[in-house]
């Protein structure tokens, strides 16, 4: 822009065009009309297929999921039956994993304890996720004091650790069911869900659509129900899957500690209590029931992982 | 314009040996992706010599910013140059040690980043990161550079440099931190500053007096600039030489005045034409068959006539002094001295002090006309508009559709005016909601309001696509998968699902590029011409606002400082704050030989999209700005 004079004393081509046949004019904004229409969620399904990690877990899940509907498939014993006469036996034909001190079939009772582990961490995630999500959805969305009132009850429960408040519950209860364990997990395990969907809900109610349809006169139940919450689900789904695998981890540590399930449940937890003693003469006692729970922890953790991965809303930007 | 103006003699003397400062010789610049490589750019060629300014144009994907990210090797992870060669001095810097090219980056190409808000570190403060610089590149340390750091600051324009030094970048507005940047790019006083787009986040204003500052900055120091915009005005204003690039290529280059004038190109032709701060005055609109013409009048048979027959009367419904004046009964808006005030936090926190965003705003809004309000960030504007559409309630004042008070609006009422008001936003990344399909997004309104069967809504589904030129297979799609332009053509076809009166378009296409802004400029146009619709137009961009508006508001602070017809407020400024706004518009003062013509004509590429038939002769609809002439 300066028009010193030594500026103009150079060489150059002066107006050059580029051959048109090697520049062709494209449509202005021209509309892609190739491919299959693919959806947020579509194509959040299409990088998981495409990620090993959610390959492997997913396989590990269907394998556990299987164990714990047909246990039957994989061993012919009771795991209730227990027989003095053949206890503490090493791993033989006739009990692969070997017995336990009580003389029960530790196969038996690793394929029927997934289970138990199976349908706590899968109704204990649903609860708190039913709670978590309704406390957050709501506190985000309402916000004020509403918000404020909320967000201090979530952080007391937060302030007890999981496992602290089911021990206690347990000393008042007594003998807990399968169902109040469910219910214990669930009511202490909620918090992390509700900030998350909270947090989610606050940023997704600022957005320019949810203004338009509130614009074009939809009730604020509508807006929250129909673009709010699917819009914040996602944070929430990953949350939701690696609480299944802390959930089963939380019945196994309660059952390990006595205050969980009763002793006549096939646990693994009460297992691995049960062979803490024979660590050093009979490993196979604890290492079976360990295994079963390290690997269908694992697969959740690894599961909610390759779900964040998919569902991470900066890697899709467009 | 007052430090700057186009240079009017193209230079034509290759009398010097001069050597280019910078030559890039058919550079290809490769990303590998997910899909396979993609050629970002291909054979560029360009040349900046010492003390010259030398422009990239081009628009969002052209592959103006990789290119000039790959002179000082800062491409993305994934890109590398798999061809032609980069000099600098003469030197192949192409494929140079990372060693080397730091020494090249700071000491001899400085570089202004395109976002003044995330380029400074927030948590340093501004002289720190300046020192940084200066530390970086050996100039100075200590005491030194601190002195060093007060002078930079002062050059780049900035008043009480020392004080501002010791700040920290929150304390500064927008264009102070784009000035500290320049001083960062400057502070090495390097050869040669590559400038991306420098002001795009910024206000008109702010814009003009950066680049002037720029201009006699670099000018006084010798640097050569190589400035990438998206803005073919600015760069013809600015720049000696342009480089025009479309889709990874450079399709034609050359002094900018001969450019501008006699384009050879289509795209760069397309480009000028569809440039809103080149073109003067309305779009007239390019529907021009008569059909529609005749639609249009069926319609709305007197918004039509009175939008075709007489122009607008000059502002008259300004408020009076005390209490509100007679309902104009032409005004399908009206607004009375609306006011909005916002506590904001004092010196002490139990006490707020009251903000005033908008101060006694009235206007009307007449049925089939478009009313703009212009104004910089902070202006208020969009506050207005928020209120006009009740999403937001006034501290006082009020506002009144088809002479009923809003605020009186409950339950079904308000749905009502719901149903009539409709907003378009500006985001088209965020005005959609990612997990409905095109079709869901469509139908909701409809839905909301319960109008139709499943069949006769994919009806309407169908008709507003093809309204807003998009093909019927689009309704299946997620809006991820659709660019911005289109999306917020989707957002228009939203808009007018109910068959509303009034669209009120916040900043509805200041997010587009300049091709796509003008096509969406001219399908509301078009779509105001055949249904009647009344626009309230928000925007902070005034060659816009010439294109689309009848009447035009421009607001400062809260207040409206001006208003009255778009012809007289571009013609004949009152206010000083107007005139400095007007001035401001880039590439406002280039004289463009045969603008005539552009002005007429629709450009071949966008008449087809647009469904006109593009050379439908000249239009005998009177728009009563037709005869204006230009600005």
């Amino acid at each position: 822009m300066r028009s010193d004079a030594q500026n103009s004393r150079r060489p150059r081509t002066e107006h050059w065009v580029a051959p048109l046949a090697e520049t062709p004019l494209q449509e202005v904004d021209a509309v892609d009309t190739t491919g299959t229409p693919r959806s947020l969620w579509a194509e959040a399904g299409r990088s998981l297929v495409r990620n090993p990690v959610f390959v492997i877990s997913a396989l590990l899940i269907l394998f556990v999921l299987f164990v714990a509907a047909f246990p039957q498939v994989f061993t012919s014993q009771d795991p209730g039956f227990g027989d003095l006469g053949r206890a503490n036996q090493p791993p033989g034909p006739e009990h692969p994993f070997g017995t336990s001190r009580q003389g029960y079939d530790i196969m038996a009772r690793t394929f029927w304890g997934a289970r138990t582990s199976v349908i706590i961490g899968f109704f204990a995630m649903i609860g708190s996720t039913l709670i978590g999500g309704t406390i957050g959805a709501l506190a985000g969305y309402i916000g004020g004091w509403f918000d404020e009132v909320i967000s201090r009850v979530t952080d007391i429960f937060f302030a007890v650790p999981m496992i602290l408040g089911a021990i206690v519950v347990a000393t008042r209860v007594g003998e807990m069911s399968m169902w109040t364990v469910i219910v214990v997990l669930s009511i202490f395990g909620w918090t992390n869900v509700a900030r998350i969907m909270r947090g989610a809900v606050i940023s997704t109610k600022s957005q320019d659509y949810v203004t338009s349809s509130v614009a074009l006169g939809a009730g604020s139940g509508t807006v929250l129900l129909k673009h709010v919450i699917p819009n914040a689900i996602a944070p929430v789904i990953v949350t939701a899957t690696v609480n299944l695998g802390v959930f089963i981890v939380a019945e196994a540590t309660l059952s390990f500690l006595g205050v969980g399930l009763p002793t006549s449940a096939v646990s693994w937890g009460g297992d691995i209590s049960d062979a803490r003693d024979a660590l050093r003469t009979q490993p196979s006692m604890l290492f079976y029931p360990s295994v079963a729970l390290a690997i269908t922890v694992l697969s959740f953790i690894m599961l909610g992982d390759a779900v964040r991965d998919a569902l991470d809303p900066k890697a899709r930007k467009r | 314009m007052t430090t700057t103006s186009v240079n009017p003699t193209p230079s034509a003397s290759p009398a010097g040996s001069a050597q280019p400062l910078l030559e890039i010789k058919d550079l290809e610049i490769t990303f590998t992706t997910s899909n396979g490589p993609v050629k970002g750019v291909r054979s560029a060629n360009l040349e900046v010599y010492p003390r010259e300014t030398v422009a990239i144009v081009g628009e969002s994907g052209s592959g103006k910013s990789t290119t000039a990210m790959a002179i000082a090797h800062l491409l993305a992870e994934n890109g590398s140059i798999t061809g032609g060669q980069i000099l600098f001095e003469g030197r192949d810097i192409t494929h140079v040690s990372e060693k080397e090219i730091r020494v090249l980056r700071g000491d001899q190409v400085g570089l202004v980043p395109q976002d003044p808000m995330s380029n400074l570190n927030p948590m340093w403060k501004v002289g720190a990161q300046i020192r940084e610089t200066l530390a970086a590149n050996g100039i100075a340390k200590g005491a030194e550079a601190r002195k060093r750091t007060v002078q930079l600051l002062e050059e780049a324009g900035l008043s009480d440099a020392e004080r501002r030094a010791e700040q920290f970048p929150h304390e500064f507005s927008g264009g102070m931190k784009q000035r500290a940047l320049i001083a960062m790019g400057l502070a090495a006083r390097p050869k040669l500053l590559v400038a991306d787009e420098p002001t795009s986040a910024l206000d008109v204003t702010v814009q003009q007096q950066i680049l002037d500052h720029l201009d006699h900055l670099t000018g006084e120091l010798g640097v050569a600039v190589l400035l990438i915009t998206h803005d073919l005005g600015l760069a013809a204003e600015r720049a000696r030489h342009l480089v025009v690039m479309y889709k990874g290529q450079v399709v034609e280059s050359g002094p900018a005045l001969q450019l501008l004038q006699d384009p050879q190109h289509p795209y760069t032709k397309r480009l000028i034409s569809a440039a809103p701060s080149l073109a003067s005055r309305r779009l007239v609109s390019s529907s021009q068959r008569a059909e529609i013409r005749e639609q249009a009048q069926e319609n709305a048979p007197v918004h039509a006539e009175d939008r075709l027959t007489s122009p607008v009367p000059v502002s008259d419904t300004m408020a009076p002094e005390f209490g509100y004046a007679e309902p104009d009964t032409d005004a399908v808006i009206e607004v009375q001295s609306l006011t909005k005030s916002f506590p904001i936090r004092g010196k002490v926190p139990w006490r707020s002090t009251p903000f005033l965003a908008v101060d006694d705003v009235s206007f009307a809004l007449r049925r089939g006309t478009t009313t703009a309000i212009v104004g910089e960030s902070g202006s208020g504007k969009s506050t207005v508009a928020q209120m006009v559409l009740k999403l937001l309630e006034p501290t006082s004042g009020r506002v009144l559709f088809e002479g009923e008070d809003v605020a009186d609006l409950r339950g079904g009422r308000l749905k009502a005016l719901r149903r009539r008001v409709q907003p378009i936003f500006q985001n088209p990344y965020g005005t959609l909601d990612p997990m409905y399909s095109i079709f869901r997004t469509i139908e909701e309104p409809m839905r909301l309001h319960g109008i139709g069967d499943p069949k006769s809504r994919e009806a309407k589904v169908r008709d507003l696509l093809d309204k807003v030129a998009l093909p019927a297979a689009m309704m299946r799609r997620y809006p991820n998968e659709l660019s911005g332009g289109q999306r917020q053509r989707v957002a228009i076809a939203r808009a007018l699902a109910l068959d509303p009166e009034v669209v009120i378009c916040d900043e509805a296409v200041s997010a587009l590029d300049v091709l796509v802004q003008a096509q969406v400029l001219e399908l509301l146009n078009d779509l105001q011409a055949e249904l009647g619709l009344s626009y309230l137009f928000i925007t902070h961009d005034l060659a816009v606002v010439r294109q689309i508006a009848d009447h035009t508001l421009v607001m400062e602070k809260g207040k409206v400082v001006e208003q009255g017809t778009t012809d007289d407020v571009f013609h004949a400024p009152q206010q000083d704050y107007t005139k400095r706004l007007l001035a401001a518009i880039p590439g406002g003062s280039i004289p463009l030989a045969g603008s005539e013509t552009i002005d007429v004509e629709a450009p071949e590429g966008l008449a087809d999209e647009t469904g006109g038939e593009g050379d439908g002769g000249p239009d005998d609809i009177i728009d009563p700005f037709a005869q204006a002439g230009h600005v």
